[in-house]
């Protein structure tokens, strides 16, 4: 097969999955009724039409792009993350419980603790799988799905029986004390000249981009960030050169676990302020489409969590002015990772005749 | 301790929760014994369940249903074929891909079609299989044992499930004894040799990923119209993920495969019995930690009681035919 152009394969063919992904979801949209032509019209209204909407499609974003990135790091090293879901509950359970362990002075304070919390919690979560993938073999898809299961009924079993209040009747823990409360981009000055009215994006969104920037250095800038793509290229290879398989399988899922436990300092502390059920809202999953999609470089997950950000906060738009379910929302992101993920070979296919097309002399 | 009745009863929902787990596991077994992975049985069963549901509710005939159900399992397969065969793509990104988009569909279609929310409507009647009554199942039942073994635990499920158990004698045999099976375990061990002898790589795991459609859409036909009376949303939970893991327990092969889901059907029969599993462990356990008992108890079996598990060893790699 003929190699395309560099440029066009880091931005071509991203662009015409997506091309295709939203050809076949207005298909979708056309066969349950709708009209497609309305529901672009009320999600770009809604996500990106004033800066309200757009204090939303950041708040998706920030999730987005600590999920994006936990998948991402995996991926370097060949192994498929798909338990960022359960990962990034049990770092809203970390948070949850450094949120209340003591009277918070200041935000900062509160927010590196609350950091931490949910980097180790995500990381333990992650850390069983990949210690049974490296010293047993199990497959670690399988098991960090079944993580992700296990880790829903962990959190229902700690918001009903452990955390909640006295007296309280739905699961989930107490206010977080007000010296925890992150200030949202309304507040913070520069941001505040935009957003006027009270939005859910928060100061975690600028850590996530340094989250994006630190990815980035440890990926290609650092030994290990060698190691573990050399180790994701080739195992054997790996090996050969001293690299040592456990220790990067358990490395990389630990960081991996950690990003996308770190998550929750966006939606639980940032935006809840209380661990509820469910806080994650699929946002795990949604790392694999994003890491897809942004084709496994940091930049490009910032881009890809944009561009969910958007479909995340148009669909709910979707749900709430339209009879389109939100569920169109998980039918996009199934089709987002079908195309980036699966029929790139197709896409680049395509474009490779194109390619021949306009230039004979190549052939 | 539990009585005797108490542990037919629990062998019983057993044996009707290892339904959709065998048949899905058997699906898989096919495929992977081909080469292609599949972690796309949980969406196939899920479109599978939603076809069968609202086909049944709207013509009144679970045959119907069932037919349905089997197309659009296969539709994906079809999807999953020209993803990890033709196109020679990511076999796991295809399969999380289709799960996802079988996640999504489903709703909206339930919705589109009977607006409840993504629920097809309760069946009942002709338009759910309906438990069969094995011959001689009441004359027997008050012989000792053996009698509510047969009149309890054996009879009274529905045909699926009977279909289901006669399907590993079949799959061993097609596998084993048969050309097509030959030829089938050779392109997942070893595709260049099966190309070498003239016969189609590419056609032999298609038939293969078809006949996984089949398989996935008699599960999720089960789920939705025999296991349960309607589609809900999301109701396959995880049984495509835990049949996958009973494949790789059974070591891809058809007994194994029937002993490892009766064991994961088990698992989930006693998180329906928090009152057996209390008197036996002999404390309260929280309910949401027996919802977790099937996904523990698979990653434990997974992780120190399998053993080497050689997978097929072309598993997961696209053939390339070299120039």
């Amino acid at each position: 097969m003929d190699k395309l152009p560099r440029w066009a394969d880091v931005v071509l063919v991203p662009l015409i999955s997506l091309v295709f992904a939203a050809g076949i979801s207005a298909l979708v949209i056309l066969a349950i009724g709708q009209d497609p032509a309305e529901a672009l019209n009320v999600m770009v209204t809604g996500a990106l039409g004033s800066p309200y909407g757009w204090g939303y499609t950041l708040y998706y974003t920030t999730s987005f792009i600590f999920t994006g990135l936990a998948v991402t790091i995996a991926f370097h090293a060949s192994l498929f993350n798909i338990g960022g879901e359960g990962q990034a509950q049990l770092g809203g359970l970390g948070v949850a419980l450094v949120c209340l362990a003591l009277p918070w002075p200041h935000w900062t304070v509160a927010l590196l603790a609350a950091s931490l919390g949910a980097a180790l919690f995500g990381a333990a979560w992650a850390a069983i799988p990949a210690y049974l993938q490296a010293r047993r073999g199990s497959h670690i898809v399988i098991t960090t799905i079944m993580f992700n299961y296990i880790a829903s009924a962990l959190i229902v079993y700690m918001l009903v029986d452990v955390l909640r209040p006295v007296g309280q009747m739905d699961p989930a823990t107490a206010r977080f004390p007000t010296g925890t409360n992150l200030p949202t981009l309304d507040q913070i000055p520069g941001f505040s000249l935009i957003f006027t009215k009270t939005v859910p994006a928060n100061v975690t969104f600028l850590v996530a981009l340094a989250a994006c920037v630190l990815v980035w250095a440890l990926l290609w800038r650092t030994r290990l960030g060698y190691e573990i793509r050399a180790f994701g290229r080739s195992e054997s290879a790996a090996r050969y050169a001293g690299i040592n398989p456990f220790r990067i399988i358990m490395i990389t899922m630990l960081l991996s676990g950690a990003l996308a436990g770190l998550m929750s300092i966006n939606n639980v502390m940032g935006e809840s302020e209380r661990l509820v059920q469910n806080s994650t809202e699929g946002a795990g999953f949604i790392g694999i489409a994003v890491a897809l999609m942004g084709r496994n470089h940091p930049f490009g997950v910032l881009l890809a969590a944009l561009l969910f950000g958007f479909l995340y906060q148009g669909g709910a738009e979707l749900g709430l002015w339209t009879s389109i379910p939100i569920e169109l929302r998980i039918v996009v992101q199934g089709l987002v990772i079908l195309f980036t993920g699966a029929l790139d070979q197709m896409v680049r296919m395509m474009l490779g005749w194109l390619f021949r097309f306009r230039s004979p002399k190549a052939a | 301790m539990m009585d005797f009745a108490t542990l037919i009863q629990i062998l019983d929902s057993t044996l009707r929760l290892a339904t959709p787990l065998l048949l899905a596991c058997l699906a898989g077994l096919f495929s992977e014994r081909a080469g292609i992975f599949d972690i796309g049985l949980e969406g196939k069963m899920l479109m599978a369940a939603m076809a069968s549901g609202a086909v049944a509710a709207l013509t009144g005939s679970v045959w119907l249903g069932l037919g349905a159900g089997i197309v659009a399992s296969l539709l994906l397969a079809a999807l999953h074929g020209v993803a990890s065969i033709t196109f020679r793509g990511n076999q796991l990104i295809s399969g999380v891909a289709l799960n996802f988009l079988a996640s999504g569909i489903t709703v909206l279609v339930a919705q589109r079609l009977f607006g409840q929310g993504g629920r097809t409507p309760p069946l009942a009647g002709a338009s759910r299989f309906n438990p069969i009554t094995l011959p001689f199942a009441d004359e027997v039942r008050d012989v000792p044992i053996l009698g509510p073994i047969y009149a309890d635990l054996l009879s009274g499920h529905t045909i699926l499930t009977y279909v289901a158990l006669l399907l590993v004698p079949a799959t061993a045999w097609v596998l084993y004894r048969t050309r097509f099976g030959l030829r089938l375990r050779a392109v997942g061990e070893n595709p260049a040799a099966v190309d070498t002898a003239g016969i189609s790589v590419v056609g032999l795991r298609y038939a293969a990923v078809a006949i996984t459609g089949i398989l996935c859409g008699l599960a999720g036909a089960y789920m939705a119209t025999a296991l349960q009376a309607g589609f809900g949303r999301e109701m396959t939970a995880g049984r495509g993920y835990i049949a996958l893991a009973a494949l790789i327990f059974a070591k891809w092969r058809p007994w194994g495969a029937l002993w490892a889901t009766l064991l994961f059907g088990f698992f989930q029969a006693l998180a329906l019995r928090p009152d057996v599993v209390e008197g036996v462990a002999g404390i309260k356990i929280p309910v949401s930690l027996l919802d977790a008992l099937p996904y523990i108890l698979t990653v434990l079996v997974l992780a120190g009681f399998v053993g080497k598990a050689i997978p097929p060893r072309a598993g997961g790699e696209p053939y390339v035919k070299e120039r």
